[in-house]
């Protein structure tokens, strides 16, 4: 190892992968792989080597299978696909993952050099979207998507094009409000000023007029702004439900009414600064609060796992891409290495090695036979195969599973935040006070008595503590994005602070597929890995199924005599010699205690020759040892739909007495809610279509994945695997966070009850008012973004 | 001091100009992608003639 790093660090032009031990030359610069040195000779031969100039190794790995696109030729499939289309030109939006770095601008909207038919093309960069117009003459969608994947940028295309839809779907009014609202704002307060200073007695005449350009800036503010706040009170009351906008809105009312009446009776000028600033300040925190991601998805179900079409075997011989929702009952269908299968369907040629840890949780790839039925959902890996379909896709095993009652269920049983229980005795003890104010008065004088309750309602509404909360939480998500954990909304960091139990799955969860690796200890010659991959062959323990995928490419030998030994392992006979493959107290007789808990041995000794050992290191997440530190506060269950032979390895982690295997996903789910049931808040961390209605039903449900541009299912959170060992980070922040929301809380009910001091005497001025209301906004949002700072700085997350 | 009221109505009729402006280019998309346009400015233009480099 020590010579290596001397010497000068080998890595691909292109993609900057380490290739020290292989690589491939071209012009002086070297590859990991033939792929990246194809991109880069298409770059060079169009000139576009600048793609390297702005960034070292812009480009991603091309080592990787092939993906076919000649589904694209379908003109159903194009016409789903497609933005605009006419005879001359096509205009189509490509979600690329691979987006990552100025170069990829770059080359995107240089593709016309590579191909002159392409008219435009334009990066959306945190969308990762490129849109593109082409001539449709001179080329096709399938020429387009191509030219892509030559040069290293593979477009996502599936089904439920998830991430365009929500592009359109966000559009709305609030950021016309903001602006509106900040117009009425600027000039209210504008011509509010002469009045705080004072108008001498001959200019009287320009306080009407004042009064009465303040009275016009407020209606847009009630009739368009604010419309929002009456609506949602209404409902609400109608509902039953007292909550913070009943305040808000019951403030605007009060607000823009006084001021009419005290304009047009001539006896004031009214709060107009106060309205407006009000309505501007609330749709500003409505602005924080919505916090869009627009590269992930929360909503993502399994149209976007399946792929767009599938290729038919015609009968006539000849195959051609079908789109999905047309597969017939009775098609067969091929499907190659790494492809999924989208329907439930019979095996009829070919090997089937389908791996199900996506559907199940099994971790290991299922064999099928010839006849027998694959359920959809398996990744078929191996050679290609041809099955018959036996269900559509809307009615196979998955799909049903998926539109299981259990599954789609709306969740009613969220927490409530902090502020939803806090605002209902807001609101309670706020008309108690004004109600209070009103009749204390009355006796004395009807003016006063009114001008009173209304000051109350002024004065007391609750436009600190409605932002107090949307500014902390947006902070605070901010602040987990940075650390790779995005949230889908604010209210989870409340959830996420309030969870007291965490159930974790396995495969893919706290194991990654294909993660493992293999250190070999001792001199193998290549024959005698032949005889140990040859009785490893036999074996389907997952340790011998390591074995064999790591010598995939030994020779098989004939087995004569094969014995094994549960748990310990297997002897076998082959060509004339005995292999024994299993643990060190199996083959040494004794064995040391294990001194790395997160590796396991596999010695090896041929014809009483001791050879060595390979030393696997177990494909747990890293940071997966966190579990044991959050042992102490939570609970922690592991709930696998995979057989149960790591039972032994993740006993290290795991309490023994929760960890359960060899549960469905309608058990997971029952599970949860057996949790839920016994008052327990429960967090679940899955990552694969049968953790979904787990995921829902529990209090707070995170999808885990190493990339969050593939697919994960409908959850409130996505975590990267890279941030797994943060958890308990993220939990104390969460604390943190609504402890801030706690803080910011009393602030802004010690100014109300500094304000309602004045107002209960009904002697309230405007400029009180037109003071205290922005100056208790800006310390709530400033005390709220400096405290989640500081306490995210204290937990080493900035 | 009668300016004050044509001053005023000015710089109300300026402001809604802006806001107008505003409305516009929201319609426009100018604020779909605000993150893009600020790499684009760096990078270069290709010199037009290659042999000129």
């Amino acid at each position: 190892m020590k010579d290596n790093n001397i010497k000068a660090e080998v890595r691909c032009y292109h993609c900057g992968n380490d290739c020290e031990d292989e690589h491939i030359e071209l012009d002086e610069k070297v590859f990991c792989c033939a792929g990246c040195r194809e991109v880069y000779s298409i770059l060079s031969q169009s000139g576009l080597c600048n793609y390297y100039g702005y960034n070292q190794h812009p480009g991603s790995t091309r080592d990787k299978p092939d993906t076919r696109f000649d589904y694209l030729k379908e003109p159903s499939i194009i016409r789903d696909l497609v933005d605009y289309a006419d005879d001359k030109f096509t205009i189509v939006t490509f979600y690329i993952p691979a987006i990552h770095c100025s170069s990829c601008i770059w080359l995107l909207e240089h593709l016309n050099k590579l191909n002159p038919a392409i008219y435009y093309s334009r990066v959306d960069f945190l969308r990762k979207q490129v849109n593109i117009r082409f001539d449709n003459k001179a080329t096709s969608l399938h020429g387009v998507v191509e030219l892509l994947d030559h040069i290293g940028y593979e477009p996502l295309i599936s089904l439920q094009d998830v991430v365009k839809k929500q592009a359109k779907g966000s559009k709305d009014n609030l950021v016309k409000k903001i602006a509106v609202a900040g117009f009425c704002f600027g000039n209210v307060m504008l011509l509010s000023f002469p009045e705080y200073l004072g108008i001498s007695g001959y200019e009287q005449s320009f306080k009407v007029f004042f009064g009465w350009l303040n009275l016009a800036f407020c209606l847009p503010i009630v009739l368009y702004c604010g419309t929002d706040y009456f609506r949602s009170a209404w409902t609400n009351l109608k509902n039953k439900v007292l909550n913070i906008d009943l305040p808000l809105a019951l403030g605007i009312a009060v607000l823009f009414v006084r001021t009419a009446v005290e304009v047009i009776t001539h006896t004031g000028s009214g709060f107009a600064d106060t309205c407006c600033g009000l309505v501007f300040f609330l749709l500003v925190g409505k602005f924080v609060q919505r916090k869009t991601y627009y590269h992930l998805s929360f909503e993502r179900d399994y149209r976007s796992f399946f792929p767009v079409a599938v290729q038919v075997i015609e009968k006539e011989g000849g195959e051609r891409s079908v789109p999905l929702s047309e597969i017939q009952v009775g098609q067969r269908i091929l499907i190659r290495n790494n492809e999924i299968i989208p329907a439930d369907a019979i095996l009829l040629k070919g090997e089937g090695k389908v791996d199900f840890s996506f559907v199940t949780g099994e971790s290991v790839p299922v064999n099928k036979i010839l006849g027998e039925i694959v359920y959809a959902g398996g990744r078929q890996t191996g050679e290609a195969v041809e099955l018959e379909v036996v269900k559509p896709v809307s009615q196979s095993y998955l799909t049903r599973l998926w539109n299981n009652e259990a599954f789609t269920r709306t969740q009613e049983n969220r927490m409530k935040t902090f502020s939803e229980k806090v605002s209902k005795y807001f609101t309670i003890v706020l008309l108690a006070i004004a109600f209070g104010s009103l009749f204390f008065w009355l006796p004395f004088s009807y003016h006063r008595a009114l001008s009173a309750f209304t000051a109350v309602l002024i004065i007391a509404c609750p436009c600190a503590l409605a932002l107090s909360t949307p500014f902390t939480m947006s902070a605070a998500l901010s602040i987990l994005d940075k650390n790779f954990f995005y949230l889908k909304n604010t209210a989870v960091v409340e959830q996420l602070a309030k969870i007291d139990t965490i159930v974790l799955d396995k495969t893919g969860t706290i194991t990654i597929t294909g993660g493992n690796s293999i250190t070999v200890h001792g001199e193998i010659s290549s024959y005698e890995k032949d005889l140990v991959y040859s009785a490893c062959t036999n074996s389907a323990h997952p340790l011998s199924r390591l074995i064999c995928q790591y010598w995939n490419n030994q020779h098989k030998i004939n087995t004569t005599g094969y014995f094994e030994l549960p748990g310990r392992g297997i002897t076998a006979e082959i060509d004339g010699h005995v292999v024994n493959v299993g643990s060190e107290k199996f083959i040494k007789g004794s064995s040391l205690p294990n001194t790395s808990p997160d590796s396991t041995e596999v010695h090896i000794r041929i014809n009483d020759h001791y050879i060595g050992y390979l030393s696997i290191q177990q494909h747990y997440r890293d940071g997966i040892g966190i579990v044991k530190n959050l042992n102490a506060s939570y609970k922690i269950f592991l709930l696998s739909g995979d057989h149960g032979h790591e039972r032994e390895a993740l006993s290290a982690i795991f309490n023994r007495d929760f960890m359960f295997f060899e549960r469905s996903p309608q058990e997971k789910l029952d599970f949860i809610k057996k949790l839920q049931s016994r008052g327990r808040k429960v967090m679940m961390i899955g990552d694969g279509l049968n953790d979904a209605g787990a995921l829902k039903q529990s209090d707070l449900g995170i999808a885990i994945t190493d990339n969050v541009n593939n697919f994960s299912p409908g959850s409130d959170a996505i975590l990267d695997g890279r941030s797994l060992k943060r958890l308990p980070t993220f939990f104390q922040f969460a604390r943190d966070a609504t402890r801030v929301v706690y803080g910011s809380f009393i602030i802004s009910l010690t100014y109300n009850i500094i304000g309602l001091s004045y107002a209960v005497t009904g002697k309230l001025s405007p400029l009180i008012a037109a003071i205290l209301m922005p100056l208790s906004t800006v310390t709530i949002i400033s005390f709220t973004s400096i405290a989640t700072r500081v306490a995210a700085k204290k937990r080493h997350l900035l | 001091m009668s300016i004050i009221y044509f001053l005023i109505g000015c710089s109300v009729i300026l402001a809604l100009i802006f806001l107008g402006a505003f409305f516009w280019a929201q319609r426009n998309g100018q604020h779909d992608d605000l993150y893009t346009p600020s790499i684009r400015i760096l990078l270069d233009d290709e010199p037009k003639d290659e042999e000129e480099k």
